[in-house]
């Protein structure tokens, strides 16, 4: 018999969730053995022109990472979508828009701007911004579109499953391969991780108070953070209430917050309004004014409660500037 | 000059206890005010989740109002402080997120505040009138959206 066949698909990504690949060590000589890889951009020499050849469905799966804002990438997984039994949305950014989403807080304009002329460590003097078509020596060079808005996978294709993080944790990625491999799959749309928030796995929470008071909100360089206690009970923002477990705490781990790279589980719609109410239940006050005066203490909300879920969110980005 | 003739939709929480009775009465005095806001009845206004108000937003709310009792007078001691906190760092985040910070508002009017509920929508609706439709891409069409 065949091995199934399987691709792997990189978009605005920032190459760790390849690496989460590649970090599988020897298991990953297990996930050769087992399939036939037929495209990977990254590792191995196909083209799009051998994808576009190969007959509808005749990949087992697909994984694709990153999240989508050029045309390209809009095309590349569409022609994924068409050749593939099974679509996996691989790591945060396929699957909630992830870091590259921070970009839905500009546009296109802006965004572009930034990168090619405001950023201190720009030196463009003949201002050359790149631009769908350039006209060079008689001939036309094309770039994809950049458009306004990142996207996740499955606002632009069906997707069948989603492993979380950023990046993916390898026994995740094993337990997703076995299960499709054994033909185990769960329902479609589903969300390949436990479905309890991170709080419920944390060892902190077992000493975390009965009720939590905060007078300020502080950022973690701007604490001695203790190593045992609740973040949240020092008062330093964590997202552990509104986020999927699975990761094996690891940032709580290395004595940082979670900053939610998972997403939220099945029962909460929008990570980050989710975290305005957890956040807001430990404030120490009914007192206007001192309410008013502790949200001041916060620096960036948006920012830091969807810091990898703004696309994924139910207003998908900041409102578009005419 | 032009007159502005936008008809907002504003989506207001109204708390059963409360606002919900405060209307009742404005509208069985037969007081007038305009009829943009959509009331859903909630148990109490700290029952309003953040993300009802997103998703008012994102259903093409212009505006969203929290009703619920004066402080000191909830039905179940504490939801209206439950609100107003959440209220204030919700109006942080929208405003990050270039949603004007009148498009969100909370209000107590009690049972018998039929009036004060006429004047409070009507206040509100000519805020939003003025501030003109939310509009999240703001007319622009997303040709990837
Ligand atoms: S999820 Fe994280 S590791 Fe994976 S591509 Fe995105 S930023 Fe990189
Ligand atoms: S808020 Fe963070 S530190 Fe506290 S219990 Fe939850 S995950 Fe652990
Ligand atoms: S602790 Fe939070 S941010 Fe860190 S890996 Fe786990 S889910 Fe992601």
């Amino acid at each position: 018999m065949d091995k199934p066949k399987v691709a792997f698909y990189w978009c605005a990504s920032c190459g760790g969730c390849e690496e989460a690949v590649v970090d599988l060590n020897e298991d990953i000589l297990k996930v050769v053995e087992a399939v036939d890889i037929v495209f990977w951009p990254v590792a191995l020499d196909f083209k799009k022109k051998d994808v576009e050849a190969m007959p509808d469905g005749s990949i087992a799966v697909s994984f694709i990472n990153g999240a989508i804002r050029l045309s390209e990438q809009e095309y590349m997984v569409n022609l994924l979508r068409k050749k593939s039994g099974l679509v996996v949305a691989f790591g945060s950014c396929a699957h909630l828009g992830g870091i590259p989403g921070l970009s839905n807080f500009y546009d296109a304009k802006l965004s572009l701007e930034r990168a090619y002329r405001l950023s201190p460590s720009t030196d463009n003097p003949d201002n050359i911004f790149p631009s769908e078509e350039t006209k060079i020596n008689g001939s036309t060079l094309e770039l994809p579109k950049f458009y306004d808005t990142v996207k996740t996978l499955d606002q632009v294709i069906d997707v069948d499953y989603y492993l979380p993080g950023c990046s993916v944790p390898a026994d995740l990625i094993m337990n997703a391969v076995t299960a499709i491999l054994e033909g185990k799959l769960p329902p479609k749309g589903t969300v390949l991780a436990p479905d309890k928030i991170l709080c419920d796995t944390c060892k902190r929470n077992e000493t975390k108070p009965e009720k939590m008071e905060v007078n300020e909100i502080k950022r973690p360089y701007e604490v001695m953070l203790d190593p045992e206690k609740c973040f949240l009970e020092q008062g330093v923002i964590c997202l552990g209430p509104v986020t999927r477990s699975g990761c094996g705490e690891r940032c709580i781990e290395a004595n940082m917050p979670c900053r939610g790279c998972f997403g939220p589980t099945s029962k909460i719609r929008d990570q980050g309004a989710k975290l305005v109410s957890s956040l807001a239940s430990i404030f120490n006050t009914n007192d206007e004014k001192e309410i008013q005066e502790i949200v001041d203490t916060i620096a960036d909300p948006a920012g830091t409660f969807y810091r990898f879920s703004l696309p994924d969110s139910l207003l998908r980005r900041r409102r578009l500037e005419v | 000059m032009e007159t502005n003739t936008f008809e907002p939709k504003i989506v207001g929480f109204l708390c059963r206890w409360c606002t919900y009775q405060g209307a009742d009465l404005a509208g069985t005095s037969r007081m007038e005010y305009p009829p943009n806001l959509i009331p859903v009845r909630v148990m109490c206004s700290g029952r309003v989740d953040p993300s009802f108000v997103m998703q008012a937003y994102s259903e093409g709310a212009d505006a969203v109002v929290i009703f619920g009792c004066h402080l000191g007078d909830c039905h179940y001691q504490e939801g209206n402080y439950k609100a107003m906190r959440r209220y204030h760092l919700l109006k942080k985040m929208i405003e990050e997120l270039g949603i004007e910070p009148q498009r969100l508002q909370l209000e107590w009017v009690s049972a018998s505040e039929g009036e004060r509920y006429q004047k409070e929508v009507s206040r509100i609706f000519s805020e939003v009138r003025e501030l003109g439709p939310l509009d999240l891409n703001n007319g622009k069409a997303q040709s990837n959206g």
